[in-house]
């Protein structure tokens, strides 16, 4: 989970609320579900609260061909 | 004529002499106190005050206007607007504050479109023909982009400006800086440069285009026709933000999001960062609530299905049983009562009867009973008993013993 991006964690979030919300599944998978979508969730207020933007400046070389670096 | 032997002589005067001086010179001049002069509106600004600032420009010279409020009411003078060209009147004097010499406006007439103008209105109206702007052109602008591309210069408070709308709004995004010069004859070819660029890099699925306020000359690089071609084929969507709150560039015709300055272009290129807190946390409340529903219906069912237990329960049936039992036991005794009762009338009316019928009733009443002693039967006929025979004679208190003689 640690490596799931913001719109991936939160994607995943919203596919265990519709889940839970079928109410078809066995209580035990319920609580699977219920458990990973509260760490989705934790995740994603972590992702959040970490963010910080990046900036790359985009210039060409010589032979044309493009490259990106990282401004300040 | 104010110190003209000061001026005279090699001797130094203050700067606000030398104010005073110029105004007095302007203002001593017929000539320039009821003056008309034309050329083209530009920098054009109304205060909320109602008093109106511009340049009027002509060839590479340009004279700078107050146009007051009273003015502007008395002459019902018309809207200002930059590339208008107009003739104004007024008088010329000298802002001794600024340091600049003015005129002041007292009724303009219009002269019909200036050349700027001129020249947008046909470009404008070739490219609308060609489709540039029409609406089916507009790409929708991504709702979370992961990459933003910004086209402007590395030097102006713009780049400045999205940057920390950014950060503030999402810091989730990466932003691709591709820059370019916004200003001067070499602008657009730039522009339209580093928006190729950042075609051509590919990853940025949006791109700001855009540069911070200022005159119509200074934005000019927005009407130009390589940046409108070079927004047109760009593969990513563009959002237009030349800081230009009232008038629309070409850029902002052709672009697919039109925003009134680069911090408002900022600002619908992503989400609000706040809105996804909230969201996510409207999703763990749902989540809860979903889990907490789920476990009171089961503990209802449970409840249901431990009462249908109860109800099926063997001590049910037991104590069923048991009261079958006490049931049937009282049944019993009941008839049991009932046969005792029904044969103790029985056998009492047998006694009655069995009474009334006894030969001692009889014997009771001067009757006897004979009987043969030898024989051990009732003596009922002379028959039975010959002379010398034993009898025995009952009657109600005993028995007498006889003996037959003749």
């Amino acid at each position: 989970m640690e490596t799931l991006s913001f719109e991936e964690a939160f994607m995943q979030l919203e596919a265990a609320v519709t889940a839970l919300q079928d109410g078809k599944m066995p209580l035990e998978r319920a609580l699977q579900y219920y458990q990973e979508g509260m760490k989705l969730a934790q995740h994603c207020n972590m992702l959040l609260q970490q963010a910080e933007l990046s900036v790359q400046q985009l210039s060409t070389a010589a032979d044309g061909s493009l490259s990106v670096q990282q401004m300040e | 004529m104010y110190l003209p032997d000061a001026l005279d002589t090699p001797s130094v005067v203050s700067v606000s002499e030398l104010s005073h001086y110029l105004k007095s010179l302007l203002e001593m001049d017929d000539n320039l106190q009821n003056i008309w002069v034309q050329g083209e509106v530009s920098n054009c600004k109304t205060y909320p005050s109602g008093h109106c600032y511009f340049t009027l420009k002509e060839g590479e010279a340009q004279l700078l206007c107050v146009f007051f409020k009273h003015s502007r009411v008395r002459s019902s003078a018309p809207g200002l607007r930059d590339g208008m060209a107009i003739a104004i009147n007024g008088r010329i004097s000298y802002y001794e504050r600024d340091g600049k010499l003015q005129c002041y406006v007292e009724s303009v007439k219009l002269l019909g479109e200036g050349a700027l103008f001129q020249q947008f209105e046909q470009l404008k109206a070739r490219l609308a023909a060609e489709g540039l702007f029409d609406p089916e052109r507009k790409r929708p602008l991504p709702q979370q982009p992961a990459v933003i591309g910004i086209v402007t210069s590395p030097q102006a408070a713009a780049l400045q400006d999205m940057l920390r709308v950014l950060r503030m709004r999402y810091p989730l995004v990466q932003v691709i800086f591709s820059p370019a010069l916004v200003q001067g004859a070499e602008a657009p070819a730039s522009i339209a440069t580093a928006l190729d660029l950042l075609n051509e890099h590919g990853e940025a699925e949006v791109i700001i285009v855009g540069r911070g306020g200022g005159s119509i000359e200074e934005l000019w690089a927005f009407n130009e026709e390589v940046v409108a071609r070079a927004i047109a084929r760009s593969r990513i969507p563009v959002i237009s933000g030349v800081g230009h709150e009232t008038d629309f560039t070409i850029a902002d015709f052709v672009a697919d999001h039109r925003a009134s300055t680069p911090t408002a272009a900022a600002t619908i290129a992503v989400p609000n960062i706040e809105d996804w807190r909230v969201e996510v946390q409207e999703k763990q409340l749902l989540l809860t609530a979903l889990m907490r529903e789920r476990i009171d219906d089961l503990q209802g069912q449970l409840e249901y299905a431990m009462q249908d237990l109860r109800r099926a329960s063997p001590l049910n049936l037991i104590d069923q049983r048991r009261q079958q039992i006490d049931d049937t036991v009282e049944r019993l005794q009941t008839r049991m009562q009932h046969m005792v009762s029904l044969h103790g009338e029985r056998l009492r009316g047998v006694v009655e009867r069995l009474h009334a019928l006894s030969p001692l009733l009889t014997i009771a009443r001067g009757y006897a009973v004979v009987r043969h002693d030898a024989e051990q039967v009732v003596v009922t006929s002379i028959q039975q008993v010959q002379v010398g025979d034993r009898l025995t004679i009952q009657v109600q208190d005993g028995y007498i013993p006889v003996e037959v003689c003749q």
